[in-house]
């Protein structure tokens, strides 16, 4: 009796720890965009990490800071100052790299410093609301509703790019030479993952910020490229477990009230590593490898 | 110009190259390359590094617009030869990305990826075709492996097929030799012959001599230009060669150029 009582009692304990949250407004919303960017940032990340963009996502999403400025100050949206300058960024690094004979990521780490400036510089200049810690660092907990409805527009127009592009894309990263010799328009399929990867920082950047956004953008799919070796399974990993990281992370940090970015990156570092352990064909320990 | 008015001949042409012109901001790649690719032979293209080569197979594919002369394929443009899916690529072994996650199977699929529709949603023919491909080259029982964990022959042999898979009437292969074992070059060797009597046509990339001269029907010298062109026997002189390999003498027996690589 006693011990019927006792279990009863750990899973309300236990139901209480995960219900208790979801009782607040800001809360849910968090838990709700944190996942939905999360999944759309795991799926682009998988095309990032093979394709060996990790670099120019860093540089996008720095990008994008002076861009996400001026878009407040003037009143716009601020996903469309984003893309702006997320995509220009990009094509300044190419311009910059076939006019000159500095080398690319010289040029990657360069441009992307200099928005970066621009931007720390807009902010403190320019008289406006925001909080430039909201934009370094994310704030789940505090994102508006208009900023919600942006981010879920962004995540619907990013997976609907992915979803109908994804074979293009793979066959884009895998061999783009094939690619472009069966008339596949190559040029075209480049600025579409540069344009959806502006618009996939934008919305990394609501919910762990600007500085850690690229790891949104590379950490899930390198942890599912250790567990699989097929494309689709490593989509469908990396998805479910940049889902996991954030609604996890968000919980972890309202429970022991830490930074939720961190939070949410930390857990995904930590996926990883576990991958890097304990991945049965490519992890160091490779477990299975032993019977 | 006046050569190619009889439409038979214009259509048992494969590749037609007239006085083509290729350069790179003024840096002069490729001048007055002309050739004629009948359909159904196998032809060698030697040169050295930076000959070339490289530049005619972008050329051959559209990827370089020539600043002069023209490239017919199959009697048509380059443009038009692409969206036909006639001109397939068959990369060196380093020229992809072999961790990356796909099977075989994929690999092989990928070369039907031009006929299909927007969403690249493979039909019961795609998949016939893709196991029919693979059925040639032998990889049938590995088709569901990983491409990375093949051996470089196997990888070879893999996109190989995907040329097959895609029907290419041109095949484009980039030093197919390096890097094979004696098995996957017989396999190779009858492959090769099968798909010319399908009446398609290989140019193979190389500076290998030993192989052109075992495989190929004719054979291309380029340096910067076409030097010499027609059967192997006749075009294979230690003057032409030496004015390939500018200077150098090969080794007539082993065929191997002793400062190359």
């Amino acid at each position: 009796m006693s011990k019927y009582m006792n279990d009863l009692f750990i899973t309300s304990q236990t139901f209480a720890f995960l219900l208790d949250p979801l009782s607040h407004e800001f809360m849910r919303r968090a838990l709700m965009i944190s996942a939905l960017v999360g999944g759309v940032c795991g799926l682009l990340s998988c095309y990032m990490t093979l394709k060996g963009w990790a670099l120019m996502g860093d540089a996008v999403s720095h990008a994008v800071m002076p861009g996400v400025v001026v878009a407040y100050a003037l009143g716009l949206p601020f996903s469309l100052g984003a893309f702006v300058f997320g995509v220009g960024s990009v094509a300044l690094i190419g311009f910059v790299k076939q006019k000159s004979r500095v080398k690319e990521d010289t040029i990657i780490g360069l441009v992307f410093t200099g928005f970066f400036a621009l931007g720390l510089v807009l902010v403190s200049k320019i008289k406006s609301n925001i909080d430039l810690m909201h934009i370094l660092f994310g704030s789940p907990l505090g994102i508006s509703d208009s900023d919600v409805h942006q981010t879920i527009l962004i995540c619907l127009i990013v997976v609907l790019v992915l979803i109908i592009y994804r074979r293009d894309l793979m066959l884009y990263c895998f061999d783009p030479t094939h690619a472009r010799s069966i008339g596949i328009n190559t040029g075209l399929l480049h600025y579409l993952l540069l344009s959806v990867l502006s618009l996939a920082a934008v919305a990394g950047l609501q919910t762990v910020g600007i500085i850690l956004v690229v790891a949104m953008l590379i950490t899930p799919g390198a942890t599912a490229y250790l567990l699989t070796d097929r494309f689709d399974r490593m989509t469908f990993i990396a998805v479910i477990s940049s889902i996991i990281s954030s609604v996890l992370g968000v919980y972890i940090s309202y429970w022991f009230d830490i930074e939720t970015g961190g939070s949410i990156v930390l857990v995904q570092t930590t996926l990883f590593l576990l991958a890097f352990l304990f991945a049965p064909r490519y992890g160091i320990l490779k477990i299975n490898n032993l019977n | 110009m006046e050569l190619f008015r009889n439409t038979d001949e214009v259509e048992a042409l494969r590749i037609q190259a007239d006085q083509v012109c290729v350069d790179y901001n003024g840096t002069l790649a490729l001048y007055d390359a002309s050739l004629k690719l009948k359909a159904g032979c196998i032809c060698g293209l030697v040169g050295m590094n930076g000959a070339g080569k490289s530049t005619f197979f972008k050329a051959l594919m559209g990827f370089v617009r020539p600043s002069r002369g023209k490239i017919l394929i199959n009697g048509s443009s380059v443009t038009t030869a692409q969206k036909d899916q006639a001109v397939a690529y068959v990369p060196q072994n380093d020229g992809v990305d072999c961790s990356f996650p796909v099977s075989v199977w994929d690999v092989v699929m990928m070369g039907r990826y031009g006929s299909m529709n927007f969403l690249r949603v493979p039909r019961e023919s795609d998949k016939r075709a893709v196991f029919d491909a693979l059925e040639r080259v032998e990889l049938v029982s590995l088709r569901n492996r990983p491409i990375g964990s093949l051996s470089g022959g196997q990888r070879k042999r893999a996109f190989l097929a995907r040329a097959i898979a895609q029907r290419a009437s041109v095949l484009l292969l980039d030093e197919p030799f390096a890097g094979v074992d004696i098995r996957t070059e017989k396999l190779m060797a009858d492959l090769f012959v099968q798909l010319r009597q399908d009446s398609r046509s290989i140019l193979i990339s190389t500076h290998d001599l030993s192989h052109v001269r075992d495989f190929c029907d004719v054979v291309v010298l380029i340096n910067k230009t076409v030097l010499a062109y027609g059967e192997t026997s006749e075009v294979f002189t230690s003057e032409n060669l030496s004015m390939t390999f500018g200077g150098m003498k090969p080794d007539p027996i082993s065929g191997s150029i002793s400062f190359d690589e």
